[in-house]
């Protein structure tokens, strides 16, 4: 079994057909959304979690790719500036997922993108500019 | 037995001097008691690093040729307005100035990603910045605009100015009502959704001279990465506040007004910040040295964010409202945790000001006096106490509501 949090883009030829559904009727996999959307210029976004045998796993992405759909990992588009980061902790209890954590030691604050899930909250309320997300909604 | 000023720096001087943070402290006088850490321990050092909006800077340009005279005129940096009230060629700059074209909270709630703080950043970071004057001409300053990049190494002096620093503990700011908010203390969550405080506490300056025994005009501090000197209480100073048996303040209490060289600072402890829906503010790091004169500044010295209590204040109707309601009274050990019980639920907190850095700060400083390269100084005149009888008014002016109806 194995669990990733992916990033989708569709081109515009997709945006109305039924693919995600594939990936539970034809693969067994299991996924939960994230965020979903559809941009002004009618490219479709979402962010998915995906889980199953690691072989139907790949078997889903392939599918995904022959239908010309754009996959990278989540962490790829959530970014900490550390350099920007005061380690205040502001952001830590608004993170609804615990991605961003504080040392209770050190006080240092870590952000572990494998569970982010995007939702933006530390990129709103940082104060220091400190989080981005570059997927592009 | 007490030390003075002059013996500590002397200490400091042989490279014989015994520095420590008040983290540090706390655990040296459990350990040891009062009466040994006094006389053991010469110097404790503090930090804090938060937003502090009352902060600003003025800068002279040199005179351009022909001259100008900014005074009277208008004046931009990076479009953010500063002030032209003063003489020829000498500009303030608000940390919390913004462009005239950032549309505020129209589109609520507000984003404010440049104002003064940044422009302020910038410049201590060694950029470039772009300069606008519109002025009226006269007889001995004829020019009448000027448009030009400027950075640090350009100006004559450039001097951080701030007017209210360093707070005496704070409030907690907490939202009774049904809807988000969004404050100077970050977004507050509808019914109690969370708690977010301001300070240092333990590490924090004025925390640790609760009374402002050993610190007055012309201490010598930490300031933004340079060094820069107490001037005068901040703003807002109110040393009547309650206090507790320790003699720490339970509600926002002393405040100090600093100053230092631009010139020597960095970006790492001036920082330019966004809060939404509020504003532009600047994040600044302090750190004051305490001499250890006597027992009782030893004993001061080591108070612990358990001893230390904040009021907790509703910021959707007490605060705005000015009206004096305190839910309750919380320690930061408690704020510390992530977690306080406030009115029967249990509520996250969150805190604006980094430990983290007020610690380094703390080190840094200590590295400082240990090395001889920081000596303590001995205050010209006191930040004035409790005994002062001073106390922060509210507003007392006149208002005008007819003419205000009228329009």
């Amino acid at each position: 079994m194995r669990t990733e949090r992916v990033v989708l883009h569709f081109p515009k030829h997709l945006a109305d057909k039924p693919v995600i559904v594939n990936l539970v009727r034809k693969f067994d996999l299991d996924f939960n959304i994230l965020k979903a959307t559809i941009t002004p210029d009618e490219e479709g976004v979402m962010v998915l979690e995906i889980t199953g045998e690691d072989e139907n796993f790949q078997k889903g992405i392939q599918y995904l790719k022959e239908l010309e759909v754009k996959i990278q990992p989540l962490s790829q588009d959530v970014i900490w500036d550390e350099t920007k980061c005061t380690h205040c902790a502001y952001c830590v209890n608004y993170c609804p997922t615990k991605a961003l954590k504080r040392d209770e030691k050190t006080y240092l604050v870590s952000f572990d993108p494998q569970k982010c899930t995007a939702c933006g909250i530390c990129v709103d309320i940082c104060p220091y500019k400190a989080m981005e997300i570059k997927l592009i909604i | 037995m007490a030390k003075t000023i002059e013996e500590i720096n002397e200490k400091i001087r042989q490279g014989k001097a015994v520095v420590v943070t008040a983290e540090e402290m706390i655990d040296i006088v459990r350990e040891k008691g009062v009466e040994k850490a006094a006389k053991e321990v010469d110097v404790v050092t503090t930090g804090t690093f938060g937003m502090m909006c009352s902060s600003g800077i003025y800068f002279n340009i040199g005179h351009t040729k022909p001259r100008i005279k900014i005074g009277g005129g208008k004046v931009y940096l990076n479009n953010v307005p500063a002030y032209a009230g003063y003489a020829a060629v000498d500009i303030f700059l608000g940390a919390t100035a913004l462009p005239e074209d950032d549309p505020r909270n129209k589109y609520y709630p507000g984003r404010f990603p440049y104002g003064g703080a940044h422009v302020i950043e910038d410049l201590v970071a060694g950029k470039d910045i772009l300069l606008n004057v519109t002025t009226y001409g006269t007889d001995c300053y004829p020019r009448k605009s000027l448009s030009a990049y400027i950075n640090i190494n350009d100006l004559n002096e450039a001097v951080l100015f701030n007017v209210r620093n360093a707070y005496q503990n704070y409030n907690v700011a907490v939202n009774l009502s049904n809807k988000t908010i969004y404050t100077y203390l970050g977004m507050l969550r509808p019914n109690l959704g969370n708690a977010n405080y301001s300070s240092a506490g333990q590490l924090s300056p004025l925390l640790n001279d609760p009374f402002y025994k050993t610190i007055g005009i012309g201490t010598r501090i930490f300031l933004g990465g340079g060094i820069g000197y107490i001037v005068w209480h901040g703003t807002q100073h109110d040393p009547s506040v309650i206090r507790g048996e320790n003699g720490v303040p339970k509600r926002g209490a002393g405040t100090l007004a600093v100053i230092g060289d631009l010139k020597q600072m960095s970006p790492n402890w001036l920082r330019g910040t966004s809060i939404i829906g509020y504003g532009v503010s600047l994040a600044v790091g302090i750190g004051l040295p305490i001499p250890v004169l006597d027992e009782e500044i030893a004993f001061y010295t080591s108070v612990k964010d358990e001893d230390i209590y904040a009021p907790v204040v509703d910021y959707s109707k007490a605060y705005p409202e000015r009206e004096p309601e305190i839910i309750a009274e919380v320690n930061y050990k408690d704020l510390r945790s992530g977690e306080i019980e406030i009115l029967g639920k249990k509520v996250p907190t969150n805190p604006l000001s980094s430990y983290a850095k007020a610690r380094e700060i703390a080190n840094i400083l200590k590295e400082w006096i240990k090395s001889g390269r920081f000596l303590l100084t001995k205050p010209s005149a006191p930040i004035p106490g409790p005994e002062s009888g001073i106390k922060f008014k509210p507003f007392s002016g006149r208002e005008i509501k007819e003419e205000v109806g009228k329009k």
